[in-house]
């Protein structure tokens, strides 16, 4: 398999903050990569820094045969990396319909909107349920399913998920996790920040583990499912 | 006070309405300008003064009155995105006050270059023939020139508002002055957005002072005034607010009107202790911060 993405020692600041310290990893593709580490590792700070958003970074960034690091956060998205933030940014004042649209406005692959909106019914009837309804008035589950059906539509090539299950029913995790598999098997490149590390480690192919703003450790996702003391040491809170 | 009728009040009340229209198109572009881009335009009264001027020029070159209508707002709308691209554009994520001083001096530098351009004193601006004399309105005869005025400040406001709820444009414009991030990670340039909200703004701002010189000429200072009063509305209506901005415009606007009626000499103070009683009541304005259009 061929690296998708590959990141070779990228550094990143905020203000005088010296946060990630020569990070280097791979994503190859039709590949789920985890990235796990306790809180403040830098995991966050990594895929930000990838998708562009951290005003001073360096390093290499190279993804699909692109060097990302001269070019602006909405050139990147084109490019096809799709990225659902941490704290998932539903937009207020918005409805689910509109902040589906807005991720289908800048889209390479023009589809009609109606199409869209069937795809992602069937996908998550519980929005389709609730499309002219405020986004931001929903349960942050349906929010979390809107995040990632806004910057799915798209059709990114690598979909970069900072910490899904954040705050939302084990019920819907579950879900949610069965969605990503099947995401996988449909040709969708995933890299997967994640504090549930036994959910995570169990979905995904590869691993890399974060401390101090460097990468520790990087293994099979089932080597490192069974490695309890890797995993205690640097995941365990 | 003996004289003063209903029928009076509520020609008073008419007029309020149609200064309130101006105030509203002034108000309207420096809401939309700090709530997307966080810029407090000083300049927005030079913009005001501008519009009047560039419609003198056309008129000069032979347009009509309609012609200078349409073309006056866009051009100057097209000055104030090279001032956006230029002038602003490095300034964004600087803080507040950079914009803010930079438009303050860019303020100067316009009304300078029109004085130069046009001379110090005040230029009169005629009243387009149909749009002379005065109606019948039930209340009794008011101007037709206010009239019009009242009725393109509404379909100003209708078309904008039209804009920002039903095209892909003002669907990105609604997002990005809540979240510009999102809309960068979603895959939009939202640099050139923040361009297109700076010509819609300033334009606004041409187009009311296009519509007041007929009513009072054009002269190089026209904006300072007006500028004053459009933070008040801006402030009364609620930063970022739109719906703010047009009620508050409205109210301000009457509450000129009927000062002036009945104490002449506190017209202009009324308007400040109007924001001062909104101020102490709702330090938010009516709909501060609660969203562009909400």
């Amino acid at each position: 398999m061929t690296a998708m993405l590959t990141v070779e020692g990228m550094n990143a600041w905020y203000g005088p903050s010296h946060i990630l310290q020569g990070v280097d990893l791979e994503v190859r593709r039709g590949e789920i990569v985890c990235l796990i580490g306790r809180n403040g590792a830098g995991k966050t700070t990594t895929l930000r820094t990838i998708m562009g958003l951290v005003d001073r970074s360096t390093g290499r960034v190279v993804f699909e045969g692109q060097d990302l690091m001269k070019r602006p956060a909405h050139i990147r998205n084109r490019l096809g990396l799709g990225y659902v933030p941490e704290e998932r940014r539903i937009v207020s004042g918005l409805t689910v319909r509109e902040n589906l649209r807005l991720g289908l406005l800048a889209s390479a692959v023009k589809r009609p909107e109606r199409v869209v909106i069937d795809e992602v019914a069937t996908i998550f009837p519980r929005l389709a349920e609730r499309l002219d309804q405020t986004a931001i008035t929903m349960s942050g589950g349906e929010q979390q399913m809107l995040a990632i059906a806004r910057a799915t539509v798209s059709q990114p090539k690598l979909l970069m998920l900072d910490e899904p299950s954040e705050g939302i029913m084990p019920v819907l995790v579950d879900e949610m996790f069965e969605l990503f598999g099947r995401m996988r098997d449909g040709g969708t490149t995933i890299l997967l920040v994640e504090q549930n590390v036994e959910l995570a480690l169990a979905l995904g192919d590869r691993a890399y583990v974060m401390d101090g703003g460097g990468i520790v450790h990087h293994a099979n996702s089932a080597a490192l499912l069974a490695d309890e003391a890797t995993k205690e040491r640097y995941c365990s809170v | 006070m003996e004289g003063i009728t209903l029928d009076l009040l509520a020609l008073q009340i008419f007029t309020g309405l149609a200064l309130g229209a101006i105030y509203v198109l002034m108000a309207l572009g420096m809401s939309l300008l700090f709530g997307m881009l966080t810029v407090v335009n000083f300049a927005h009264g030079a913009f005001y003064m501008v519009g009047a001027y560039v419609a003198v020029a056309l008129l000069g070159l032979g347009a009509n009155f309609w012609v200078c209508l349409f073309f006056a707002p866009i051009l100057v709308g097209l000055l104030g995105m090279l001032v956006e691209r230029v002038l602003i554009r490095p300034l964004y994520g600087r803080g507040i006050d950079y914009p803010l001083l930079l438009t303050f001096g860019l303020s100067y530098v316009m009304i300078e270059a029109v004085r130069i351009l046009f001379g110090t004193t005040g230029i009169s601006f005629d009243t387009p023939d149909v749009l002379v004399g005065a109606a019948d309105i039930g209340i009794g005869y008011f101007p037709i020139y206010r009239l019009f005025v009242i009725g393109v400040a509404a379909a100003a406001v209708l078309g904008l508002w039209l804009f920002l709820e039903r095209t892909p444009y003002g669907l990105i414009i609604r997002a990005g002055a809540r979240d510009p991030q999102i809309v960068r990670i979603l895959g939009i340039d939202v640099g050139r957005v923040w361009l297109v909200v700076f010509g819609i703004g300033t334009g606004l701002a041409a187009l009311a002072g296009m519509l007041a010189a007929p009513l009072q000429g054009a002269s190089p200072e026209m904006g300072d005034s007006v500028l004053a009063i459009a933070f008040v509305v801006t402030v009364v209506g609620g930063m970022g607010s739109l719906l703010g901005a047009v009620l508050a415009g409205l109210l301000v606007g009457v509450v000129v009107s009927l000062a002036s009626l009945f104490a002449p000499e506190m017209a202009q103070v009324s308007i400040f202790a109007l924001m001062a009683v909104v101020l102490i009541i709702r330090p938010q304005g009516f709909f501060g911060r609660a969203g562009l259009m909400s």
